[in-house]
């Protein structure tokens, strides 16, 4: 076959892509849903999914994840929301400066910086648990609550804000009226990217908490390590938790239809 | 005091951005009812103008006062205007209804009495059954409308229209210029409508204001403008014209073209140069008989619909625009007539191009921001503040920016029939002015040359105290 021919055809240049996609994103999730369904003997059964509904423990740190990640994604949007607008807004001064302070964490790898959140709290002596891992959280995942809303904000047409403002709208209302509801896209994304990430974190909780607050992510770790009919219950459990996920995704995604003129996702 | 019978009145506004003005020393009264067209290219500062009497921009200095109210400090959302925004800037988040009502909302009108206008702005704009219709779904023209009643809604005492309908195409545009004049009658507010469209400014307004760099050029109705504009630039920027170097004779009696014609401008002086302004359609044009003015040969003929447009040269080498329900082939011999009432005279802003400079030595002087050669004049020294005069035809235009003195770009390029006439501005902001017979496009970087003997330097007396 001729190479330049091959090579000129645009949909060939994805053939990479979907062989990088087929070995890492489908047949790993494959594998998952396949290690969910059978039991240590290697024969189908539904045994793993019974034993999440009967044993309390595991349903209450999900719910308690749940509860974690609802906590942490809310003080995301009050922080970053009002962080991202002063960033977006040219009428304030020194945005940029905030916008490199703000991204700067990014840089440093997410375990490295919890380790030396933790250090910090070692420091201050601030006695480890939820609080700080809320804390912990909040401060990890804040500029992927930021950056997405920073850019539906930079990227709004600013004839909206004066439009607003013509009609007899004051600053407060132009903000709520306006600014808001049309930077909603790029909260989507915070959410979408602060909400769900939360839930499964493990090592960050493991960290902060000295071990004693476990989040799903740390109990689905668990069973994984320890291997065997254990690892069909983790299979289950990590299965349970991608539904879950993304039936919440797409239960936002009907409002979240404009999202393709903004945010991230 | 009496009391002005004027809604919008501008007195002696400029702004700056960044040391440039974008309005320079504006000053418009606006009478209430009506629809007031400020027309120029793009960056005249008719938007900026626009934007501070809307309220988003401030003024550097001076003031706006509406219905004798100083409102130049106070926010937009405080001022009895509303605006239709260029590119519309409807919500997207909110669908007509909730568009068109956005300002009564805020105004906390009842809930009736929301639905009830909202109902007849859309009536208006012609866009009943629109109401729940997502704006994104809507055509350009739709849009526009939409914008326009959601403005109209709240009943502003000035309406303003920042090049409403730039976006829309030909057809759609005449049928909104249409709408807009009724929409106007039928409102009775006032209208000030920026655009950059001529034929736009001349079919809509009462009153057009033209302005270039800031500067308003011209205040008139669209007849006036069009018939007696005052200067060269409003002439050749409203409609095609002719615009021809003359020397008026004496009252009543104008040269150009090489030869003399009746005209019915007085008060000009004897022998004084000015501007000729013939407009093509003024120009009869016929087989050559006894009645011709002017003989020429045409060069080119277009057919532009309702007329010709045919390019002719006259025998003395001036190229003329004319048009004609009547066309006459290339290289047809053809006479010209001109009546009196349609020779348009206009004063010289300037005759030659004249700047302040000091001399460096006894055959250098500094002006322009830089040093030039010239030839030694008697009793001028070093140090001598003069007066530096230079002939539009003696400043040589290079290619090659490196070869000049100093450089600029051309900004500004008027036909005078059988030469150029360009403005050069230079890197420093200086204007100055060429006649020359090459053709060069708007934007062009050129060098800038004076032969030495060309400088001609007038020395300054100080009078020290």
């Amino acid at each position: 076959m001729n190479i330049s021919r091959f090579m000129g055809r645009r949909a060939n240049w994805t053939i990479p892509y979907v062989i990088f996609m087929a070995f890492f994103v489908v047949l790993p999730l494959l594998l998952v849903v396949y290690y969910a369904f059978i039991d240590a003997n290697g024969n189908f059964s539904l045994a793993n999914f019974g034993k999440f509904f009967q044993q309390p423990e595991s349903l209450k740190t999900f719910i308690y994840s749940i509860g974690i990640a609802m906590v942490t994604t809310f003080f995301c949007i009050l922080i970053g929301y009002p962080a991202a607008y002063f960033m977006a807004r040219a009428e304030f001064s020194t945005p940029k400066l905030m916008a490199v302070l703000f991204i700067l964490p990014m840089w440093v790898n997410i375990l490295l910086r919890t380790m030396s959140t933790v250090a910090l709290f070692d420091f201050i002596k601030v006695p480890l648990g939820e609080g700080a891992l809320i804390f912990g959280l909040i401060y990890d995942f804040l500029p992927f609550m930021i950056y997405p809303i920073y850019n539906t904000i930079q990227k709004m047409d600013q004839s909206y804000i004066e439009a607003a403002q013509d009609l007899g709208a004051t600053r407060w209302e132009v903000f709520c009226k306006v600014t808001v509801p049309i930077s909603m896209p790029g909260v989507y994304s915070g959410i979408a990217m602060v909400f769900m990430p939360t839930i499964s974190t493990f090592a960050i909780s493991e960290l902060l908490t000295n071990n004693k607050i476990r989040l799903f992510g740390s109990i689905i770790q668990e069973h994984v390590q320890i291997g065997g009919a254990q690892l069909n219950y983790g299979a289950a459990l990590s299965l349970i938790m991608l539904i879950i996920i993304g039936l919440t995704s797409f239960f936002g995604g009907e409002e979240n239809e404009v999202s393709k003129d903004g945010g991230l996702i | 005091m009496q009391k002005s019978d004027y809604i919008i009145e501008v007195d002696h506004v400029s702004k700056q951005f960044d040391g440039k003005f974008a309005l320079d020393d504006v000053t418009l009264s606006i009478k209430k009812g009506e629809f007031v067209t400020i027309l120029g290219p793009s960056g005249c500062g008719k938007t900026t103008l626009l934007r501070c009497i809307a309220g988003f921009q401030v003024p550097t200095s001076g003031a706006i006062r509406i219905n004798g109210e100083d409102i130049t400090r106070i926010p937009p959302h405080e001022r009895p205007v509303n605006t239709v925004f260029q590119k519309y800037a409807l919500f997207p988040h909110l669908n007509v209804f909730d568009n068109v009502a956005f300002g009564l909302k805020l105004k906390k009108v009842a809930k009736g009495e929301i639905e009830r206008r909202v109902k007849s702005a859309l009536k208006m704009v012609g866009m009943t059954d629109y109401e729940y219709r997502n704006v994104d779904t809507l055509s350009g023209g739709q849009q526009q409308r939409i914008a326009i009643a959601r403005a109209i809604i709240n009943r502003p005492q000035v309406l303003l229209l920042d090049e409403p309908l730039a976006a829309l195409d030909l057809k759609m545009r005449k049928d909104m210029q249409m709408e807009l004049r009724d929409m106007h009658r039928e409102l009775g507010i006032t209208f000030v409508y920026v655009t950059h469209d001529q034929e736009e400014a001349l079919t809509l307004s009462d009153t057009i204001v033209v302005m270039r760099e800031g500067v308003i050029q011209q205040i008139g109705t669209p007849t006036d403008i069009y018939n007696e504009p005052v200067n060269p630039f409003v002439a050749d920027f409203i409609g095609d014209s002719n615009i021809l170097n003359g020397t008026m004779i004496h009252d009543r009696r104008v040269r150009f073209a090489g030869h003399d014609f009746d005209c019915v401008d007085e008060g000009f002086g004897d022998n004084m140069p000015v501007d000729v302004v013939l407009r093509p359609e003024d120009l009869y044009i016929f087989e050559p008989n006894d009645s011709a003015q002017m003989l020429a040969t045409v060069r080119s003929c277009i057919f532009k619909g309702v007329h010709y447009e045919m390019i002719v040269i006259t025998d003395e080498g001036y190229e003329l625009v004319v048009q004609d329900y009547h066309g006459f082939d290339p290289e047809q011999r053809v006479g010209l007539l001109i009546r009196p009432e349609d020779i348009q005279v206009m004063r010289k802003e300037r005759t030659e191009n004249i700047f302040e400079g000091e001399m460096t030595d006894d055959t250098h002087v500094r002006f322009l921001q830089t040093e030039w050669e010239c030839n030694s004049h008697e009793g001028i020294h070093a140090g001598d503040k003069v007066e530096v005069h230079v002939s539009f035809d003696d400043i040589v235009l290079e290619d090659d920016e490196n070869d000049g003195i100093q450089t600029g770009d051309v900004h500004f390029i008027l036909y005078k029939g059988d030469h150029y006439h360009l403005t050069i501005r230079t890197d420093d902001g200086d204007d100055l002015y060429v006649n020359t017979n090459d053709v060069w496009d708007d934007g062009d970087w050129v060098g800038i040359n004076i032969p030495a003997d060309k400088i001609v330097l007038q020395k300054i007396s100080t009078h020290n105290a």
